[in-house]
């Protein structure tokens, strides 16, 4: 097959150009590839660091409108006072020290056939390949009463930064005694242990300074992501399977699903039951970022990718990875969206020469704080299983901390989990 | 050339990034070793530099360190938290190929809290019964973990877990681990594990 890729036709056209528009390919071949990454998360910030190394003449442009970004993993830490707002804040200095224009904006519009992407504030960016990582929405039409209005007051600090500083609050200045409800989403979502780590890190809380107080996890779903692990760091650290467990887990099956959040009232209407807690924190569901949707590349809530360059199924050109994908062998979590990014960023820089994409790799490890000295994790390692256009998980690979872990290794994983959130957060905007 | 000739092209060019786009592209059999390298680096830092507090650095090992490492997670010889579950996901290849590209990378020295006193003590006891395999102060690994500059609570868990009975030790080192115990007590390997953390 004869493949004419961008270097080729500028080479062809300044061949055969007339004097009259001579100088246009010459800059153009000077300039080097434009790559617009929308999304400083750490998708987006991977991609747009790996791509300067595995590149360096591809011109970068990463879009994002926070100065600072708040990383959701490790904002359970913030929650339970074990960490503070600056633990878990990043700049985008590290990715201008690569050669990155990082523009604070939000995109508004991706033109797929023109490549380009407009911002609101009147900024036009042309690419040749465009990385989209919006991470996710939420989905408040599934759950009636709820709103973005709502959520300033039954916080969903499910997008870290404002939200969880809210919430924290919100635990801090509840009494002892209190009830605090938590809304779980349906699948699939980001961070799936995630809503148990926080009724965890909640519960390690209201143990140091509000024994009295409980925690209602009302939940759609009839299990969760690393259920026994969690279950059993309960019995062991808040009474789990006794008639004084701190923490309810109440599942879909039992009427844990929530019909109706009552923002006046503070409660959330079940099948059974109105619940009312002095701190409710309601996780809604879950859709791919707006500008996804906007760029009219999504199928019910996610984005379809070739998994093996994440490129959309539905327009050329434009890339999606991280929690606003289809990667769902995947779970939807930070480190999913390191790896997926680099894994993106092969394709974007070989594609742009013309080259076959290279064969992918990737990884997930996603650690769950349970208490003090309590920590557990999932592992997976993939492939790309081509004829499916699929994520195959290893077989005999990953997989949960053993149940049966010492007391050592438990206290070890905390250990790790930190070092993990330094690395994972240098590696994406370091 | 002309106006519409300029279009085909672009046309062409168009259609071939669509082909190439698509899912039936044909990708190249393996991962490159950067490819699967990257894969480590949310937990072992970029180019396995880890800025710790506890995970290890895993850059400039020697091959055969960071082979036999990975084939015994993978068969379970060696504890583990989670390097177990992750070491099955790779072929004897992949890891040799890992290995090869993590030699070639700098091991980065960060500052790590230590023990002054420790350091002190440590270099001496360093020098008598680790030197002869831990060469350079600790910075040359032939076979062996590369210590200077390592993460101290990696070191700290690997020596529990050697003390213990959990590790296997290779002869010579269970000869050292022996002696050190029974002329200068446990508390010596903290004392040259604060000074190997320390060596820049």
């Amino acid at each position: 097959m004869t493949t004419f890729n961008r270097r080729t036709f500028i080479q062809l056209t300044g061949a055969g150009t007339a004097a009259g528009i001579i100088g246009a390919p010459m800059v153009a071949r000077a300039a080097g590839p434009k790559v617009v990454v929308i999304g400083g998360g750490p998708g987006g910030a991977t991609a747009a660091k790996y791509l300067r190394r595995l590149d360096p003449s591809i011109e970068v442009t990463l879009i994002e409108p926070n100065k600072e970004y708040f990383t959701c993993f490790m904002s359970n830490e913030v929650l339970a006072g074990d960490r503070t707002m600056d633990g878990i804040k990043v700049t985008y200095d590290g990715l201008k020290k690569h050669g990155i224009t990082v523009v604070h904006d939000l995109v508004t519009g991706v033109d797929a056939a023109g490549k380009k992407v407009t911002t609101k504030g009147g900024q036009t960016f042309a690419y040749d390949r465009c990385i989209m990582a919006p991470g996710i929405d939420f989905n408040f039409e599934a759950l009636p009463g709820f709103s973005a209005e709502a959520a300033e007051k039954m916080p969903h600090a499910w997008k870290a930064g404002p939200q969880t500083v809210l919430l924290r609050k919100q635990l801090e200045a509840m009494p002892d005694g209190g009830v605090f409800v938590m809304v779980a989403p349906p699948n699939p979502f980001r961070c799936p242990p995630g809503p148990y780590e926080r009724a965890s890190l909640v519960a390690h809380y209201f143990k140091q300074h509000k024994p009295k107080s409980k925690i209602i996890i009302l939940d759609p779903k009839d299990s969760f992501s690393k259920q026994k692990l969690f279950e059993q760091a309960w019995a062991k650290m808040y009474g789990h399977g006794t008639p004084n467990s701190m923490i309810e887990w109440v599942p879909g099956a039992k009427g844990g699903k929530p019909n109706k959040i009552d923002v006046a009232g503070m409660a959330v209407e079940t099948d059974f039951d109105t619940i009312k807690g002095a701190v409710v924190n309601v996780i809604p569901p879950q859709k791919a970022g707006k500008i996804a949707f906007d760029a009219g590349i999504t199928e019910g809530n996610w984005v379809p990718v070739n998994k093996g360059t994440f490129e959309s199924l539905k327009a050329a050109g434009i890339h999606v990875l991280g929690d606003a994908s289809d990667a769902a062998t995947m779970p939807k979590s930070g480190y999913s969206a390191n790896s997926q990014a680099k894994v993106c960023a092969g394709a974007v820089a070989a594609l742009l020469k013309g080259k076959e994409p290279p064969t992918p790799a990737y990884v997930n490890t996603c650690y769950s704080i349970a208490g003090k000295d309590h920590c557990f994790s999932v592992a997976g390692v993939y492939t790309y299983d081509k004829d499916k256009n699929a994520i195959a998980e290893v077989a005999g690979a990953g997989g949960l901390s053993k149940l049966d872990a010492s007391d050592e290794d438990r206290k070890r994983e905390v250990s790790y989990a930190h070092s993990w959130y330094r690395n994972v957060v240098a590696d994406s905007w370091g | 050339m002309t106006p519409s000739r300029v279009r085909r092209l672009l046309t062409a060019s168009m259609v071939a990034g669509l082909t190439l786009a698509g899912a039936g592209t044909a990708l190249a059999q393996t991962a490159s070793p950067e490819a699967l390298a990257n894969t480590c680096a949310g937990c072992h830092g970029t180019d396995g530099a880890s800025l710790g507090p506890s995970t290890p650095t895993i850059a400039s090992l020697s091959v055969e360190y960071f082979v036999m490492s990975m084939k015994d997670y993978k068969t379970g010889k060696r504890p583990a938290t989670v390097m177990d579950r992750i070491a099955k996901g790779y072929s004897d290849e992949q890891i040799e190929a890992m290995a090869k590209y993590f030699q070639q990378k700098p091991f980065v020295r960060v500052n790590q809290p230590v023990d002054a006193g420790k350091v002190k003590d440590g270099k001496a006891l360093a020098k008598k019964y680790c030197e002869s395999c831990h060469e350079e102060e600790g910075k040359i690994g032939e076979g062996v973990g590369v210590l200077a500059g390592q993460k101290l609570p990696y070191m700290q868990y690997s020596v529990v877990d050697f003390l213990g009975g959990k590790r296997e030790m290779e002869k010579r080192q269970k000869q050292k681990f022996e002696a050190l115990v029974n002329e200068k007590g446990k508390d010596a390997f903290d004392s040259i594990l604060h000074y190997y953390a320390s060596v820049k």
